[in-house]
């Protein structure tokens, strides 16, 4: 099982083609965009839901049912689409080329999305160091104003509509809904308390809907193929195709675009030309970018790449974004540097993130050399508790589950190493 | 009304309660650091976390407006757990230094860790130190112990009004600041110091001077301005340590001024301990007897008609009582509380208090400002108008000097002929004045000290009595900067020709004996040939062409009436004793009469509280609001061109009290400091 050609959405993935207007119309870009939004906020909101599209930003929250929270009727507040292009999940770097390869899919998708939730513009809230992408799409979408896809009577519709690019200053923590409205309204990046949704109370106050890129990027083509085309691809509930991105330890590292639910094994041994020095030369995959706990070679014989597959064994699509280890890695270090990575990106505005993140980075960084007691390691598993779902976002989440992954899988290592430490100090 | 249940009791609450107020309103004590009922929710403690029926993960009830059905629990073993992990986190890089803390005693960290979290200490990491911050001369700080719940800066922004503080850096890196080591150029700053819940800001005086519990407490009142701010006095022994709000949702809500709360070192110093006599040229320290004496010598041969009284800004309403009735004995009835020369008269109540009430300032939806400045003149009216704004949207219009309120302000000039445009009814301001459903306007000192006061005064009642004034509403308001004022016009201690007259009288030689209960707010060169008793409690203005000088006691010394700018009636709380030989001043009066042979009619404080009652039925009154019937007042002509003076000078340095405060000094030179950096000439 393998995605056929004929099924991508993402044609221009690696940029063979131009990714100006006029080579994306001849992928299918921007074709009967009027017609599609003649037919209504409804019908477009409807064949979303009914496509199974779930949210590509990593928690997987049906799209179209997002779309659906926005007002009907204005209370006078207009109401936003906000492009969430702060891709910085380490491991992901899908949304990167779909922007500069294929800018029409997403500014195509923006009009359609927008217009289905009535809003009167869409941001594009594009990572700081993205310079070249964010260049990229504000040719496109001056491309687009130009032939009348943007602005008054966009494609001929009858309905106004723009797409503005903000380009933020590279904080991880903006590609948190809340604090990316945040930070585009000009503030420090801080994640919101929720409620208000943003669907209430968003962007300046107004009714916002924030999706990921690949979300609506495909929206366009799901529209033009229809619900069932899209839902007939992947397994129930985890339908579709997605953008998988391939790093680490493998042969040929790269971004793929194949049907959801497939095998984690085939995925990498299809595309990314295998592991480095086999399959059995395995240690584990993180599968879904830095925040969700790894998977051991056991696991990732079997394992399909899907939010519920992923799920039940106790880690998660996320943005798909597979990171591969191979037997050389020394495991413990590697979380240990996704700590670190937590604790420099933790906003600092509540308790458990701020102060917990620093705690379990000092003590992973002991853990790597094997300096401290094994009681720690329960102690560690507390801790990281104490701050998963108590913090205002869910960063403080993302960085508990990568040490309870490890110690889920790896604990003999950890301990094997603390014993090692213990070991060579009584012989010194 | 949204009905839910919070440990198995139903309760029922207005819709947008929070769960935290919810549990509140059936006892549940939710622990919290971040939430102030004041200020806005942060939500970022995370000390308040409960658990929710249906909700996978606890909530942060400080957040989470209840709704209808929803069913709390405080007491499950997930919010311990989720609470002992809170206070865990907040201790770990805590600094622990509670011996050598000023908040130690009084710590919410403290307490909480006390109640809420478990014993032991798993962390054995360093600990993260920070840098202190400089904040001026109010604040100290010890920024290693912030637990970074942002009240200050919440606080600064805004009920201050001003965007001097703020987090910079992130995560655990983030620390408080002032951003450039500034000053927090608010009036109101040192309330960042009850806000914060451990010892990271503390009173920078009050350092290390004592530890809460050696303190004794009493409740009073302030009058460092005519706001009356109820606060508690700290006293350990016979000192003040430090003075600190008092709950008082009509008045000063929880906050008070920074001269409020700092002026107290000026208690100490310059103070008049001992009675003077003038001897030749020079004062000297004599008995009581002696001061008594030479009082008695003077007025051996001078009649009632040249003898007068001048009313200082912090006199008590039982002096002004004792005084008056003094005066009276010796056949005079020129006494005079109004040294800065406004035009207000004793007499319809209405046109010299504030006739809505400092809260009435939440229920307007328009304000117009008459020659005033309430930022400086009185810092919680100006809080509460600020907070009209934010809340009700209250918009403030200002006729006189535009300076930075902290909150929006339309401008229309300064220039006191405006007044009679706008009583014309095609101003702009008219038309904004009509379409309000409570307008108010507040005329400041500013406005009626000018030569043609009583013409200004009468141009405001007629916009009050055309606009502002309606069936349960009466939007006539007058802000006082002097704590003695009001309760010096409702005994009716004016005078004709004011303090003007009493000078040029004093110097053309009519006047031959003038005493002065703390009256340093005017130029007494006038009365460098004039025999004078200054009754006071610091060496300053009053003190300098004095004969006599005999000391009182200030008002954290004794029981005083004192009715404010609303016209509400409080008592201050003697805390500790005057020093030396002061006494409290209607003693000095009582003691005097005998000397004068004068019948007083009363023997203790009880006896003249009767007589202040039968003289302003009103003192009687305590604590309340009692409303002022609408009447004329002012005098008909015209208002000349020009723009309004300032009501005071520098606002640290108000009075005889703030005047002798080494911290306001302090506060003076870097206020005004600050403001030659801006001009680009500072070193």
């Amino acid at each position: 099982m393998m995605l056929q050609d004929k099924d991508r959405i993402f044609t221009n993935l690696y940029g063979h083609q131009d990714w100006r207007l006029k080579a994306a119309m001849k992928r299918g870009d921007w074709d009967g965009t009027k017609d599609i939004l003649a037919k209504g906020r409804e019908w477009i909101i409807e064949e979303m839901k009914a496509s199974g599209l779930r949210g590509r930003g990593g928690a997987g929250f049906p799209t179209g049912l997002k779309w659906s929270f926005m007002p009907k009727q204005s209370d006078g507040r207009p109401s936003y689409l906000v492009v969430n292009a702060d891709e910085g999940e380490p491991g992901t770097c899908k949304d990167r080329d779909l922007m500069r390869h294929d800018p029409h899919k997403l500014i195509e998708g923006c009009l359609i999305a927008g217009f289905a939730m009535n809003a009167v513009a869409a941001y594009i809230y594009i990572r700081g160091e993205f310079v070249r992408e964010a260049e990229v799409l504000d040719a496109a979408i001056e491309e687009a104003r130009a032939k009348g896809f943007l602005g008054k009577n966009a494609c001929g519709s009858g309905y106004d509509f723009d797409v503005f690019v903000h380009r933020g200053a590279g904080a991880y923590i903006c590609g948190e809904e809340t604090a990316l409205i945040e930070s585009l309204e000009g503030k420090k990046g801080q994640p919101r308390l929720k409620p208000p949704f943003p669907a209430n109370v968003g962007v300046w106050g107004c009714p916002t809907t924030v999706n990921n890129v690949e979300s609506i990027a495909v929206a366009p083509t799901i529209l033009r193929r229809g619900a069932s085309w899209f839902s007939g691809l992947g397994r129930p509930n985890n339908t579709g195709t997605k953008v998988f991105c391939i790093s680490g330890h493998v042969n040929k590292p790269c971004n793929v675009e194949e049907e959801m639910g497939i095998p984690l094994k085939e995925l990498i041994e299809k595309h990314a030309g295998g592991v480095r020095g086999g399959w059995d030369n395995l240690l584990a995959i993180i599968p879904g970018g830095s925040s969700v706990p790894l998977l051991p070679k056991s696991i990732c014989d079997t394992v399909l790449m899907d939010f519920d597959s992923l799920r039940e064994v106790q880690s998660g699509l996320g943005t798909a974004a597979v990171i591969v280890m191979d037997k050389s890695t020394d495991v413990v270090k590697a979380i240990a540097r996704l700590s670190a990575f937590y604790k420099h990106e933790s906003c600092g505005q509540c308790t458990p993130c701020r102060e917990g993140t620093g705690w379990m980075w000092r003590v992973m960084e002991r853990l790597v050399k094997g300096e401290a007691e094994k009681s720690e390691i329960d102690m560690l598993l507390d801790v990281s508790k104490q701050i998963e779902g108590h913090t205002i976002c869910a960063l403080g989440d993302a960085a508990a589950w990568p040490i309870q992954g490890l110690m889920r899988h790896f604990r003999g290592e950890v301990e094997a190493r603390i014993d090692a430490y213990h070991a060579k100090a009584a012989a010194e | 009304m949204p009905k839910l249940t919070i440990d198995g009791q139903e309760v029922e609450v207005a819709p947008g309660t929070t769960v935290l107020q919810a549990c509140e309103e059936v006892g549940v004590e939710i622990p919290r650091f971040c939430y102030h009922e004041r200020l806005s929710i942060a939500g970022n403690c995370r000390m308040c976390l409960v658990d929710m029926e249906r909700s996978p993960k606890p909530i942060a009830s400080c957040a989470m407006p209840v709704g209808e059905g929803m069913v709390i629990h405080t007491n499950t073993e997930r919010v311990k757990k989720a609470r002992e992990g809170v206070m865990e986190f907040l201790l770990i890089n805590h600094p622990l230094d509670c011996p050598i803390c000023d908040q130690g005693g009084e710590c919410d960290l403290q307490d909480q860790a006390m109640a809420f979290g478990r014993s032991g200490n798993r962390y054995h990491e360093n600990k993260r130190a920070v840098e202190d911050k400089y904040m001026g001369p109010l604040v100290e700080t010890a920024m290693t112990r912030c637990i970074h719940c942002q009240r200050c800066v919440r606080f600064t922004e805004e009920v201050g009004g001003v965007e001097d503080m703020g987090a910079l850096w992130r995560g655990e890196h983030t620390e408080i600041t002032t951003y450039l080591d500034k000053v927090i150029e608010s009036e109101l700053s040192g309330n960042v110091i009850d806000l914060c819940p451990v010892g990271a800001l503390t009173s920078k005086p009050y350092s290390f001077t004592a530890r809460s519990w050696e303190l004794k407490k009493t409740e009073s009142v302030d009058v460092m301005d005519a706001v009356g701010s109820n606060i508690r006095v700290d006293a350990r022994g016979n000192a003040v340590m430090r003075i600190l709000p008092r709950l008082h949702e009509d008045v000063n809500e929880e906050w008070i001024s920074d001269t409020t709360r700092f002026a107290y070192d000026g208690l100490k110093l310059r103070r008049l301990d001992t009675p003077y006599v003038k001897k030749g040229k020079s004062l000297e320290e004599a008995a009581w007897g002696d001061a008594f004496a030479a009082i008695k010598k003077k007025l051996k041969d001078v009649k009632g008609s040249e003898i007068a009284a001048v009313i200082g800004d912090l006199a008590d309403m039982e002096s002004m009582v004792a005084l008056k009735d003094l005066l009276g004995g010796l056949g005079s009835k020129r006494i005079e509380c109004r040294q800065d020369g406004t035009a207000l008269e004793a007499g319809v109540r209405a046109s010299y208090i504030m006739n809505t009430g400092i809260a009435g300032i939440e229920e307007a939806d328009f304000l117009l400002l008459v020659g005033t400045n309430p930022r400086f003149e009185a810092p919680l009216v100006n809080a509460r108008i600020r907070k009209a704004t934010r809340k009700n949207g209250l918009k403030v219009a200002n006729i006189g000097s535009a300076e930075d309120l902290t909150y929006k302000v339309d401008e229309f000039g300064d220039d006191a002929t405006l007044l009679k445009k706008v009583l014309g009814g095609r101003h702009e301001l008219s038309k904004a004045l009509k379409a309000a459903a409570k307008p108010m306007i507040i005329v400041g000192q500013g406005a009626l000290r000018r030569a043609d006061g009583a013409q200004v005064l009468k141009a405001a009642h007629d916009i009050a009595e055309k606009y502002c004034v309606k069936e349960g509403w009466n939007g006539f308001n007058v802000l006082h900067t002097a704590a003695a004022r009001v309760g010096g016009l409702d005994l009716g201690l004016t005078a004709k020709g004011g303090i003007e007259a009493i000078k040029a009288d004093a110097e053309a030689g009519k006047l031959k004996v003038v005493f002065l209960l703390g009256a340093d707010e005017f130029d007494t060169s006038a009365l460098k040939d004039t025999f004078v008793v200054y009754l006071g409690t610091h060496g300053d203005e009053g003190v300098k062409n004095a004969d006599v000088i005999l000391p009182g006691a200030a008002y954290t010394e004794k029981s005083g009436t004192y009715v404010n700018t609303e016209g509400r009636v409080q008592r201050t709380a003697k805390a500790v004793f005057a020093p030396g030989d002061a006494r409290e001043d209607w003693t000095i009066l009582r003691a005097l009469a005998d000397v004068l042979e004068v019948k007083l009619g009363y023997n203790n404080l009880g006896e003249l509280r009767a007589r202040l009652v039968k003289l302003a039925p009103l003192a009687a009154t305590l604590d309340t609001l009692v409303p002022a019937e609408w009447a004329d007042f002012g005098a008909e002509g015209d208002v000349a061109e020009g723009g309004f003076g300032p009501a005071i000078g520098n606002f640290y340095l108000t009075n005889p009290v703030l005047r002798a405060s080494k911290i306001m000094a302090e506060c003076v030179e870097i206020r005004e400091g600050n403001a030659e950096e801006a001009t680009g000439t500072h070193g």
